[in-house]
């Protein structure tokens, strides 16, 4: 089966303008430019034309390359700037690429945006006729879906009420209930979702996953990683432009958060007047940082005692989840007053704590004086990530269910079934 | 998905499909001049009578101010409706060429965030225009109820000179629309054409006024065509059509017509990255 989508060696150039503050361009500019530059070949006709210090090429986007399988749900990452919208907007035929090919098999629907075209004198129901042909169904189609899209949105008092003034919320999930019932090939969906209420994310994450479901491929741009991580089984992360990495969600995601740290910590040294941090490492852990949920991981954290303190320093690990949400902090047992000196610290995770999924481990050093104070020696917030993975072997009690399992920890518990003897 | 046709995006390459997706996206195009059509008259008392009373006080004016006091020739029928019958082209003309040439820039929200073909928008702007050209009708046969006037078989090649119209404000739009993305000079151009054209253009009086020599050379305005078109199909009798004029002004509407879905088709996949 070929590739639903393929790029190949894509690449888009703006143009930036330094000069002029306007975003339009003014015809008279235009025209004194062009005059000055006919007199100056006039005056000099063999010169090479000089660069224009006033303009300066911008790729937004720099051989780019990748497929897509049908029924992927892909996750596309990257910092601000980093050319996600750019990509969209290509593969949505909104803009043309500078360079490169892309094939697309089949129909595409792209919502870059919920609520393109509303007119906010029209109906909701007058508004979902409109939205629903802007983004390319048909009258009849629309017709069809029309008691669903209604349901979906929960405006039904609303139908006949202008949608200038309905509620933010109202408004949104109108809009979104379009889109979502679009049946394209393709679904391209850009940060839409970060407005509406939480229950109506949830739905909309639900209805995309359906999408999904249904073979259907989906290409999904958050910034939230939990979101991209939940609905999406691959990811493409892109940096300044380029593609750095695309692979599994997990891996890209860790890819995204490390890509961000380089640039941060390039400089950066953690250490005070007491301690340094010297490095980390993960034991028990292949290159590619995964570790199998059933086995143990240890956190190796070297450290320098400068001089001589009163109290004790403490290492302590701080766990968040790939969308930035502490876990647990764990303190080292057993810390006496030591020396001055270089040591190692390692935390021993057992096997099946934590679930799925990546990881983030910050490495701090706490002093705690006699006297009840304490103060912070250093603290890496993100300093180590690593990912779990399922074998999905017997030993996962899954039974065969091969979907996600909510859940930030998945521990083994004791279970004990025993018939009911009356 | 039996069918699944391979679309192919890549730098330059000009759409094959364009025009399959036109018709693809037809039903847009009904749907975005039904919206302007809808919204037109919303929070309004009158409503569409607006639509009525904009044109009839316009031929009031200009049947008082070129009839009565400059007492110009009327070609022997009701001066009221010589002049409504190039009003009606007029105003077509002029509110299809400002609505298409800022209907770009008015939907620049649609156009950076969906793809569909550009077109769809100054030609569904035009429909709208026509819908009210059609309303205003109305007063016309108004006016030859009233003055007992009796139009004659020309009256059937009317919808062949409505048609030239249609070339011409869709000629003129599309030039506009498309300069408009890129140089916002065009949005001062428009009212600037309108307001003049009305009196270039024979709307309160009778092209017969102007000297035989200086006839051709009028003729360069396409509307000078459209509308002794109009006179000739709607007033019948005596009205005699300038031939080599009216022959200028139509292949000068064909050329902006041709010229200006050439010129759209070329600048129109730039627009999201200009607008």
């Amino acid at each position: 089966m070929p590739p639903i989508i393929s790029v190949q060696n894509l690449g888009k150039k703006y143009i930036l303008s330094h000069q002029s503050k306007e975003r339009y361009t003014a015809l008279r500019d235009v025209m004194v430019n062009g005059a000055k530059r006919f007199s100056h070949k006039l005056r000099h006709p063999f010169a090479i034309p000089e660069n224009d210090p006033t303009h300066e090429e911008f790729w937004a986007l720099k051989d780019i390359s990748f497929d897509i399988q049908q029924g992927d749900r892909v996750g596309i990452i990257g910092r601000n700037g980093a050319g996600k919208s750019t990509l969209l907007k290509i593969l949505s035929r909104i803009t043309d690429p500078t360079v490169g090919q892309i094939k697309i098999r089949g129909r595409v629907a792209s919502l870059l945006e919920v609520g393109t075209g509303f007119h906010p004198e029209l109906t909701g129901r007058e508004n979902i006729y409109l939205n629903g042909a802007i983004l390319g169904m048909g009258k009849a189609e629309i017709k069809k879906k029309f008691d669903e899209i209604v349901a979906f949105a929960e405006v039904e008092k609303f139908l006949d009420t202008p949608v200038k003034r309905y509620s933010s919320g109202m408004y949104v999930r109108l809009a979104f209930a379009v889109a979502a019932h679009l049946e394209p090939e393709t679904l391209i969906v850009d940060e839409v979702l970060a407005v509406g209420d939480a229950q109506f994310q949830k739905k909309c994450l639900g209805k995309m996953e359906e999408v999904g479901k249904q073979g259907r491929t989906v290409l999904f741009v958050s910034h939230n990683m939990a979101m991209i991580s939940n609905l999406c089984q691959k990811g493409i992360v892109l940096e300044a432009g380029q593609l750095t990495f695309q692979g599994q969600i997990s891996e890209a995601v860790l890819k995204y958060y490390k890509g961000g740290e380089k640039n941060d910590r390039a400089n950066r040294t953690f250490e005070s007047k007491t301690a340094v941090l010297l490095g980390a490492e993960l034991l028990g852990v292949g290159n590619s940082l995964d570790v199998t949920i059933h086995d143990e991981l240890v956190i190796r954290m070297k450290y320098k005692i400068k001089r001589q303190v009163e109290g004790k320093c403490v290492p302590n690990f701080h766990f968040s989840s790939s969308d930035g949400g502490r876990i647990f902090v764990s303190n080292a047992e057993r810390v006496i007053a030591m020396p001055p000196g270089e040591y190692f610290a390692d935390c021993t995770i057992p096997g099946n704590l934590l679930n799925e999924g990546a990881y983030f481990v910050g490495l701090a050093l706490t002093t705690y004086s006699e006297a009840g104070s304490f103060e912070v020696e250093f603290f890496d917030q993100n300093a180590m990530t690593f990912n779990v993975i399922d074998p999905m072997d017997e030993r996962s009690n899954r039974y065969g269910y091969a979907g996600p399992v909510p859940g930030v920890i998945r521990p083994k518990l004791t279970w004990k079934i025993h018939e009911d003897i009356k | 998905m039996t069918h699944q046709h391979t679309l192919i995006i890549e730098a330059g390459r000009t759409e094959r499909h364009y025009w399959r997706d036109l018709w693809r996206y037809r039903e847009l195009f009904f749907f975005l001049a039904w919206r302007d059509l809808l919204v037109r008259y919303k929070q309004t008392v009158i409503g569409v009578a607006w639509a009525l009373l904009r044109p009839f006080l316009t031929m009031l004016v200009l049947t008082l101010v070129f009839s009565k006091f400059a007492k110009l020739p009327s070609e022997g029928v009701p001066y009221p409706i010589l002049v409504f019958a190039a009003l009606l082209p007029w105003q077509f003309f002029s509110n299809a060429f400002t609505e298409a040439g800022n209907s770009l820039i008015s939907n620049a929200n649609m156009i950076s965030k969906v793809y569909f073909p550009r077109l769809v928008i100054p030609a569904s702007a035009v429909i709208v225009s026509f819908v009210d050209f059609l309303i205003s009708g109305i007063i016309l046969i108004g006016l030859m109820l009233w003055y007992g006037f009796m139009p004659g078989w020309r009256l059937l090649t009317l919808p062949l000179f409505i048609f030239v119209a249609f070339a011409a404000a869709m000629g003129a739009g599309l030039w506009i629309a498309a300069l408009n993305v890129k140089y916002r000079d065009f949005r001062y151009i428009i009212p600037f054409v309108v307001q003049f054209g009305l009196y270039v253009s024979p709307v309160g009086f009778s092209s017969t006024i102007v000297p035989e020599h200086w006839r051709v050379l009028y003729s360069l305005n396409p509307m000078v065509g459209v509308i002794d078109g109009f006179r000739w199909a709607i007033l019948g009798g005596d009205t005699q059509l300038y031939w080599p004029g009216f022959l200028l002004s139509l292949g000068l509407v064909s050329l902006l017509f041709i010229t200006s879905i050439f010129y759209f088709r070329k600048t129109e996949r730039g627009f999201a990255d200009l607008i």
